[in-house]
């Protein structure tokens, strides 16, 4: 018996010593060799930056590509690319952008003006299918070539005037065109390479496989193991190579949370893409926590049918939207990590405060709602709250369910849709009240406020207002200052709150887990990455 | 025997062809479609991409083409990873799945199997009720409240094993193997165990040990070539079941298995994706029954005199 104790303890034992051995952690070794272990979310569905879309695509491609400007991720403001410099022309019309005659593609080609146009041709292309196209609208006849009005390409306002000049016309002004060019749909793709395999527009080529891809930015890709990680190394073609300060990245699909948070833990991982509800208050009780919380570009809503009784009388919509107490909702059901919401632009979007009209207000709620016809809860017809099934929307609507019967004695019942199913409902405007969410593409307020042009794809509320559209579409654009223009959308949002087609909850955030050796990784309101200014730096 | 195969292989084909029709018309009859997101979609845009994919033609037309590109054993591009075909990505996911499997049966026999003998043994006492109340627990504990356990234990506190991964770092297989066996484990030893009692009341048993043979030959050489014929009966359809049902371990394990294409599939509308992992899992599930009725007639001479006489 005595022996075969300690058998067994030697067996232990010698497990432990194995496993110490090859013990050193990714953080360990990545630290040492300069590699970022990055938790990416999900398998990127591809790496082709004119047919992917999405956040875990968007950290790659970034990547591996790269656009006219890049966005410097301390201010968010756009600062040189590809494009060494620009010139814009004093109506707003006409960019002309200088390429650097340095930038390469990963196999030494010089990167052109041409490339450019082909790419942006090919972004365009109305077979291509591409979901992100409308990036490019501002130009000049893009929306008619991408929807088939027009076929002849060069009526389309990009011209490569020489080999690194680039003329670029839009429709109208657009103030925050700058902004939309770090977007990978307007990235330049290889034509060479691409037309190895096939023409440039189809989409099932395998040219963005580990052997075949030529990109044009700061890292180049060295390994695609499917659903297991993706590993890119600094690229020596980059033009601005002296700057990379990371040897190499590796991304890992981490679709579930707990395992990331896991991993986390475990030193597998630098730095997560989220962290799991439950773990918040663990981690904010921690002292030096590796726990980051930052406003995100994006607001959690929900959408109110204006066209369907009871919510087609605008002060039963008021009412409901200032009868629930946000900040309650959010430290009770969210751990405290959001701010609550009274627009649908975020706060301090470059600078730009929207109006907040709905602030919680119980007894205007209760004047409201009698005058409507519904004194104390009276009369009340019911009311459907429509959500996608996860458990933290169901937990927020139960939250406000039990609000709106506490303050207005107002029956709400739920309903929840699988994902898929819960859009069709959405689109097809088969709903009463329905959760919304929307990200910001670019950092601007006319990315929020546009949602609700007359008709707009992503309306979905029956909100229709010529003078918000004409504000929106006509006025803000051919403002000549910052400030004129953010007047203009602070008028025009004031005007869609009024109306309250919506009921705005609350800002969303960015939630991470980052070791300390990792630097260079701001938080800001786009969550943007720039892996240029990442280095690591190993704590003793 | 080879008409027994043949004529079950056979019967096979209708089989599938009933289960890729009924599935390929159902996923087209659930609300929304492979292109919709949180963001409208432009309409032309969409056209373009159900073009790209054939979805403007007739649905009969559709599923003619299917079949077609089906019989040639081409499953399609899929609608979730443009510039990859199903083929590509069940080839990916496949061997990993089928070798957590393999592992995870492996657990599972040899832990299963030796409770269950032991429980046999001697029957209503502590030797029998201890193991096959863990065999209880194991089957009640779900495997997504095992594996966090197993990995807080032995990868965050004790730090022996590693949280994550398939095959890059040493010793990340041998909990997701555990995890997912330990329910296979729960069943065998049940199953191991009531064979056994069966077979170890039999006339030849008692033979056995009136020969006076020792105890651990009857049981091992005479009691358990009989009493493992309902263990290996359920061996086929568990392996297609851990095919099938790995989903839990390799979201937990973050393993790049054929699980989680098989479950995503679903929630993407991935059309192409569901009918192929659909038909390729149909196909071995139907494949492993027949296996182990081939394997249960070759261990059970009545049933293989059976066989003969056909």
């Amino acid at each position: 018996m005595a022996f075969l104790i300690r058998s067994f303890f030697l067996a232990v034992s010698a497990l432990v010593l194995a496993s110490c051995a090859a013990g050193e952690s990714n953080v360990e070794s990545g630290n040492r060799e300069g590699i970022l272990h990055y938790g990416n979310g999900a398998e990127p569905q591809g790496l082709d930056p004119h047919i992917v879309t999405g956040v875990p695509e968007n950290h790659i491609v970034s990547a591996l590509f790269e656009g006219l400007t890049s966005k410097n991720p301390y201010t968010l403001e756009p600062e040189p690319g590809v494009a060494q410099r620009w010139e814009i022309s004093d109506d707003g019309l006409v960019y002309i952008f200088h390429l650097n005659p340095e930038a390469r593609w990963s196999n030494g080609d010089t990167v052109v003006a041409a490339d450019f146009v082909w790419s942006w041709q090919r972004a365009l292309s109305p077979v291509m299918g591409n979901q992100n196209a409308y990036m490019l609208f501002p130009v000049k006849n893009a929306e008619e070539y991408a929807t088939g009005k027009l076929e002849n390409f060069n009526e389309v306002g990009i011209r490569a005037i020489d080999a690194h000049t680039l003329r670029i016309e839009l429709n109208a002004p657009t103030p925050f065109f700058l902004q939309l060019l770090d977007h990978y749909s307007t990235f330049p793709v290889h034509r060479p390479t691409l037309e190895k395999f096939g023409k440039g527009t189809d989409r099932f080529t395998p040219w963005t496989r580990v052997e075949n891809l030529v990109g044009n930015g700061p890292f180049v890709l060295t390994e695609w193991k499917l659903n297991r990680r993706i590993k890119v190394q600094r690229s020596p073609t980059y033009w601005d190579r002296d700057k990379v300060r990371l040897n190499g990245v590796v991304f890992y699909p981490t679709e579930n949370v707990a395992t990331e948070e896991r991993m986390f833990r475990a030193g597998q991982l630098h730095y997560t893409g989220t962290i799991p509800l439950d773990k918040i208050p663990v981690y904010k009780a921690m002292e030096n926590s590796p726990y980051v919380n930052a406003p995100y570009l994006g607001t959690y809503y929900y959408l109110l049918n204006t066209q369907a009784a009871p919510l087609d009388d605008v002060r039963v919509r008021k009412a409901l939207a200032k009868s629930i107490n946000r900040r309650q909702l959010i430290d009770s059901v969210m751990h405290g990590i959001n701010e609550p919401a009274y627009s649908i632009t975020p706060p301090d979007t470059l600078g730009y405060f929207p109006p907040k009209l709905l602030e919680y207000d119980v007894d205007l709620a209760r004047q409201l709602l009698a005058e409507a016809g519904y004194p104390n809860g009276e009369g009340w017809p019911g009311l459907e709250l429509l959500y996608n099934t996860h458990e933290a929307h169901r937990k927020i609507a139960v939250a406000l369910q039990q609000m709106w019967k506490d303050t207005l004695n107002i029956d709400i019942t739920l309903a929840n849709q699988e994902w898929k199913v819960y859009l069709h409902t959405v689109d097809q405007m088969n709903f009463q009240m329905a959760r919304r969410g929307w990200i910001g593409d670019y950092v601007d307020a006319n990315n929020f406020l546009d949602l609700f042009l007359c008709g707009g794809g992503n309306n979905s509320t029956g909100f229709c207002d010529a003078e918000f559209d004409d504000m929106v579409q006509r006025q803000a654009p051919r403002a000549t200052s910052r400030e004129e223009r953010y007047a203009i959308f602070y008028a025009a949002e004031t005007r869609l709150m009024e109306a309250v087609p919506i009921i705005p909850i609350y800002t969303y955030s960015s939630n991470h887990l980052i070791h300390p050796s990792v630097k260079g990784m701001p938080s800001n309101l786009m969550d943007s990455l720039n892996l240029k200014y990442v280095w690591l730096e190993a704590t003793p | 025997m080879w008409r027994f195969i043949g004529i079950r292989l056979l019967q096979a084909i209708p089989v599938i062809i009933a289960v890729v029709t009924v599935t390929f018309f159902l996923v087209r009859v659930a609300p929304g479609g492979p292109f919709d997101g949180e963001k409208a979609v432009m309409p032309e845009v969409k056209a373009a991409l159900e073009a790209q994919y054939r979805l403007d033609q007739p649905m009969l037309q559709q599923y003619a083409a299917y079949m077609g590109d089906l019989a040639r054993g081409d499953l399609g591009p899929s609608f979730k990873y443009p510039g990859r075909s199903v083929n590509e990505l069940i080839a990916a996911g496949l061997p990993v799945t089928a070798e957590l499997g393999l592992y995870a049966l492996l657990v599972a026999v040899i832990i299963g199997g030796l409770a269950g003998v032991i429980a046999s043994l001697k029957p209503n006492t502590a030797q029998d009720y201890i193991p096959m109340s863990a065999a209880m627990i194991g089957i009640c504990m779900p495997s997504f409240l095992l594996g966090p356990i197993l990995l807080l234990v032995f990868g965050i506190y004790l730090e022996w094993l590693p949280v994550s991964g398939w095959g890059d770092i040493p010793g990340d297989k041998i909990l997701p193997a555990i995890t997912l066996g330990s329910t296979y484990a729960a069943y065998i030893a049940r199953l191991s165990r009531a064979g056994m009692l069966e077979v170890l009341n039999q006339d030849y048993i008692r033979t056995a040990r009136a020969k006076g043979l020792p105890e651990w030959q009857i049981v091992v050489k005479h009691g358990l070539r009989g009493g493992m014929i309902p263990v290996v009966a359920f061996l086929g359809p568990a392996f297609a079941g851990v095919l099938a049902g790995s989903f839990v371990v390799e979201t937990i394990f973050q393993i790049p298995g054929l699980g989680r294409f098989y479950v995503q599939a679903a929630f993407n509308r991935d059309y192409t994706m569901i009918l192929g992992t659909t038909v390729f899992l149909s196909t071995l599930i139907v494949l492993f029954n027949l296996l182990s009725d081939i394997l249960a007639a070759w261990m059970n001479p009545r049933l293989r005199a059976q066989f003969g006489k056909r």
